[in-house]
């Protein structure tokens, strides 16, 4: 019979064990021979991950799902095996900034900020509830279990003892001074605990062996060895289920668990407490490597034989699987097993539930309350002399006050949960720094905004999707908050948020997080700018293994030594800050003169030291306060501040300019060549003109001397030369003319008489000017197709014509030498008059279609190929029919003629007539 | 023994005088409207001179020019280049390629018939 004073007893007595190792180990720490100087016990202490959720819970977890217990174990296998250089480069960071905590190493990073420091702080201590709640839960479970002993009897509802009677108020509270005692008992805040990590190394020993002595007394002593086991659990058919990965929740649930645990593995505030601030050697990751692999590996050998063992030896479901650790020695009448596995629990409990308080009661002191404390400038703290005490009285509350919180949640979810699915929400909350910590590490443009907006929204995702719903399912909130989402939105549901469905809660809540904050911490960092601290200390994480001499940060103080080592001894003591004074000296070679002001590095190492005590963004403000008593250093160090993001701004602004100035030399080229083009088009212009003006005026000269130096010749040869004159002067005369309208036009200085105008009228007048072509040299066939009647167009009448008679007589000129046929046809079309003009000659080439009616493109071959024309008759007509508010242009295929088509638009009467014969 | 001239030009009006002065000087005249024309002429028959108008159609006159003096058979022919573009680049061109002399349209007939006589000598009065 165990007498429930005789448990209490024993754990008190092992508790009491505890607390002689940790004093030994500070002991041999204060006299330089460290106990924990080797990478065995800080692995270890690594161990500290599997608390009583490993060591009740798993067995829980896989007699329900099989093998679904195992991705918890392997994230962090992988994470150690694979993403060791992740874990080394935090750990080499922490150690060159001197950093206290996750909440310190994130605050650290973003620029020292203590707004991101305390938004951790509160994160860690709202994500840890549910994870002590769980430490707690257990401890009372097995206590109340184990003191029934030899019955089995499963305790009542958690939330339904009376207070007063509740063991788990009492595992709280014996809990909260142990950690006090274990973590705050030093006046020196700043150090190691090198005592707690001796004891939770011890501790970790413990509860592997405890663990390990259940399942070779159930596999081999109760069944005969690991084959037996499987082998009755696969002769019972509820069983089978088991073996299979859908029992695990399918791959979609594992590997959503697999990512948890691989970033709770670095991002839970106690794992980070003992791989990174209690890590006194970086080399002793190298071995952790494998060892706490190794120490997870061994930890999980008999999960599933116990849980089957279990499941065979209660069938009925009487027993929570939770507790078969416990039950399964106790239902074989072995008591001293069943008391050895309840100390390994309670190891595996207070190891747990210890780093984690030391761990968030640093933060809560580091980061959210002295920094506040600090700027209340009322309570005059950055004068008070001794600031100690303060300090451990915050770390206690806080201590005290977490752990009433994990009770008051256990009190709160009562039964509704299994211990994994507790502790899964922990998980998922801590999960939450990751993106701020590997974006920090990894990515220099992560920006303090970033960070801020993704944690905060991560957390509030978390929050809404696990921890509401949580309550929700204990009856604090209603189910319908569940089942119909708030306010009966069916997109809000916390387990089916936006209609996502088919993930399991888990998967569902760290989808929707991790999409917040990472989204968020990448798109606002990319659309903020850094400050020059953040950018400074962003270096300074990022590029950890480049340069481990701390150049970043900028005091440029005189304070005076006394003053620095005054500040030093107000938070470590005097004789501490002393003898890190004398160090300072003697590795420096230095002898330090009190009253001399001190050089920028003893500054700098000032500000680290009381970073190690109090976190760097309360250091900062400190040493900023003694600072301050110089006016004129502030001074300097704003105006190095200045001056650096002048040069930033003004490097920023000399790229915008070169860029400007290339895109202006790119336009001044284009420019520049579209001029050389428009030049050497002119050249080409005159030249054409010079050559149609010399052309005639050839012929004129030479007929006028022939006919000068020739006075006998015959009559009729006489009258044939003079004839070629008067002919060529008309066409000198054609040509000026032509020249002189196009650069009228062009200079806009033409005079136009526009009218209502008779379009048959001009069509027939224009026909009648060029009836003289169609008979004079070649038999011409014209083809008119007109109507009667034509609507009015508003147009200058001589323009109009000129135009109609300078595309006939193009046509006569081109079309077919032998057979040649033109034709002229008119009518409406889109509420426009369109006149065309066809020929059957040699037609226009595509190319050449739009090219003929510019005035500088015609020159050269056009020319040259048809020597007749002026060159300049196609240009005029665009430039009419332009002025009239028509189109003009040419379709043609080569060798089938060309029909060149022109609309002008109607006079007003001409519309009203249109209109009125539609009606 | 009578020199042939032959006239090349794409204007009839220009053409017409121009056979109209080389006849009445007495030169055997033959004519040709365009570059290929005149090419073909030349081989028919190679003239001891050619009026070569620069801007014809098919091949211009430069081309053609250029044709001649590429064939050593034709290194007795004579050319003068007539252009109704007075540039002086185009001048230039002409002589580079091989032309005897340039004349820039319009012309005086007298100054076209002395350059002609310098190269070929008095045309025989038979």
């Amino acid at each position: 019979m165990l007498q429930g004073w005789i448990i209490v007893l024993v754990s008190l007595a092992y508790l009491c064990f505890l607390f002689a190792i940790a004093s030994y180990g500070d002991r041999r720490a204060d006299q330089g021979r460290s106990l924990i100087a080797n990478p065995y016990i800080y692995a270890l202490s690594i161990a500290v991950y599997c608390t009583s959720w490993t060591f009740y819970g798993s067995v829980g977890r896989a007699a329900s799902s099989g093998v679904g217990f195992l991705p918890i174990y392997l994230g962090p296998t992988l994470m150690f095996i694979c993403g060791w250089f992740v874990l080394r480069k935090i750990i080499r960071i922490s150690k060159v900034n001197k950093i206290t905590s996750i909440a310190d190493f994130i605050a650290s990073r973003y620029g020292k900020s203590p707004l991101l420091g305390g938004l951790v702080a509160v994160i860690a201590v709202i994500g840890i509830m549910p994870y002590i709640s769980l430490q707690l839960k257990a401890i009372s479970t097995s206590f109340s279990v184990l003191v029934q002993y030899p019955e089995i009897v499963m305790p009542q509802d958690l939330g339904s003892a009376p207070l007063l009677q509740d063991t788990a108020l009492y595992a709280a509270l014996i809990m909260a001074a142990f950690s006090v005692l274990f973590g705050t008992r030093h006046i020196d805040a700043s150090e190691h605990h090198e005592g707690m990590v001796a004891a939770i190394a011890f501790e970790s020993v413990v509860k592997l062996l405890a663990f390990l002595a259940v399942g070779v007394f159930v596999t081999f002593l109760v069944y005969d060895g690991f084959g037996d086991v499987f082998s009755q659990a696969a002769a019972v058919p509820a069983l089978t289920r088991l073996f299979s990965i859908e029992a695990a929740g399918g791959y979609g649930s594992w590997i959503s668990l697999m990512i948890l645990a691989m970033a709770a593995i670095i991002c839970l505030p106690r794992q980070f407490q003992v791989a990174v601030v209690e890590n006194v050697d970086e080399r002793h990751l190298r071995k952790a490597v494998w060892l706490f692999p190794l120490y997870l590996f061994l930890i999980n050998i008999f999960v599933l034989p116990i849980a089957f063992g279990g499941l065979l030896l209660f069938p009925d479901g009487g027993v929570d699987a939770d507790t078969f650790v416990l039950t399964l020695p106790m239902a074989e009448r072995q008591e001293g097993l069943a008391l050895f596995v309840f100390i390994g629990g309670l190891s595996a409990a207070t190891g747990m539930i210890i780093v984690a308080t030391i761990a968030i009661s640093t933060m809560v002191s580091n980061d959210l309350v002295m920094p506040v404390l600090l700027r209340v400038g009322r309570l005059h703290l950055s004068e008070r002399e001794d600031l100690t005490g303060l300090l451990l009285a915050i770390r206690r509350g806080t201590i005290l006050i977490v752990l009433l919180l994990g009770y008051l949640y256990a009190r709160l979810i009562g039964e509704s949960y299994a211990l994994v699915t507790i502790g899964l929400v922990s998980f998922a909350a801590a999960a939450q720094f990751c993106p701020a910590i590997i974006g920090g590490i990894f990515w220099k443009g992560a920006s303090r905004a970033g960070a801020a907006a993704g944690m905060s929204a991560g957390f509030l995702v978390w929050a809404y999707t696990l921890l509401l719903p949580s309550f929700a399912r204990s009856g604090w909130l209603p189910a319908a908050f569940l089942e119909e989402g708030p306010f009966g939105i069916d997109l809000l549901k916390p387990y089916e948020l936006f209609g996502l469905t088919g993930l399991d809660p888990i998967s569902h809540a760290l989808f929707w997080s991790m999409f917040a904050n990472i989204g968020l911490l990448v798109g606002v960092s990319l659309l903020t700018r850094q400050s020059l601290v953040e950018r400074a200390q962003a270096v300074l994480f990022v590029d950890v293994f480049r340069r481990t001499e701390d150049q970043a940060r900028i005091w440029r103080a005189t304070a005076s030594v006394r003053d620095l080592q005054g500040l030093l001894a107000r938070f470590v003591g005097q004789q501490r800050a002393s003898s890190a004074f004398s160090r300072y000296a003697r590795r420096h070679g230095q002898k330090l003169d009190v009253q001399a002001p001190a050089d920028t590095a003893l500054v700098r190492f000032t500000e680290r030291q009381l970073a190690g005590a109090i976190g760097a963004a309360s250091a900062r403000i400190m040493v900023a306060s003694v600072v301050k008593e110089e006016l004129l250093d502030i001074d300097q160090v704003m105006a190095i501040l200045d001056e650096a993001s002048q040069v930033i701004e003004y490097s920023r602004r000399l790229e915008e300019k070169s860029a400007q100035l290339e895109a202006t030399s790119r336009e001044l080229r284009a420019a520049n060549e579209r001029l050389k083009d428009l030049d050497r088009m002119k050249d080409d212009f005159v030249s054409t003109v010079s050559h149609e003006l010399r052309t005639p005026l050839t012929s004129i000269r030479s007929f006028s001397e022939i006919l000068f130096d020739n006075p006998d010749l015959d009559a009729d040869q006489k009258k044939e030369f003079l004839k070629i004159v008067i002919s060529e002067s008309e066409r000198l005369t054609r040509l000026i003319n032509d020249v002189l309208d196009m650069a009228k036009m062009e200079a806009d200085q033409l005079d136009w008489y526009m009218a209502e105008t008779d379009a048959r009228a001009v069509i027939d007048q224009a026909l009648a000017a060029t009836h003289s072509l169609l008979q004079r040299d070649r038999p011409i066939a014209l083809e008119t197709d007109l109507p009667t009647r034509l609507p009015s167009v508003h147009a200058d009448a001589d323009r109009l014509t000129q135009v109609i008679v300078n595309l006939l007589s193009n046509a006569v000129k081109f079309c077919d030498p032998e057979r040649g046929r033109i034709g002229i046809t008119a009518g409406l079309r889109d509420g426009l008059l369109q006149v065309e003009v066809w020929d059957n000659g040699p037609g226009v080439p595509e190319a050449d279609q739009e090219r003929i009616f510019e005035k500088f493109q015609q020159a050269g071959h056009i020319l040259t190929d048809k020597p007749q024309g002026t060159g300049l008759g196609l240009p005029i007509c665009r430039q009419i029919i332009k002025h009239f508010g028509g189109t003009i242009w040419v379709e043609s295929v080569p060798g089938r003629g060309a029909r060149f088509s022109f609309t002008v638009p109607l006079a007003e009467a001409g519309e009203a007539a249109v209109s009125a014969s539609a009606e | 023994m009578t020199h042939s001239v032959l006239v090349v030009d794409d204007e009839p009006n220009i053409v017409l005088s121009l056979e109209f002065l080389m006849k009445q000087a007495n030169y055997d005249v033959r004519v040709a409207r365009d570059g290929e024309a005149a090419l073909a002429e030349i081989e028919q028959a190679p003239p001891d001179l050619v009026l070569l108008d620069a801007m014809l159609p098919k091949r211009d006159g430069f081309d053609v020019c250029q044709a001649i003096r590429a064939d050593p058979a034709l290194n007795g022919v004579r050319i003068i280049m007539l252009t109704a573009k007075g540039r002086e680049v185009e001048r230039e061109k002409g002589l580079a390629l091989g032309a005897d002399d340039y004349i820039t349209k319009p012309f005086s007939t007298r100054d076209v018939l002395e350059r002609v006589k310098d190269f070929l000598g008095e045309p025989d009065e038979a």
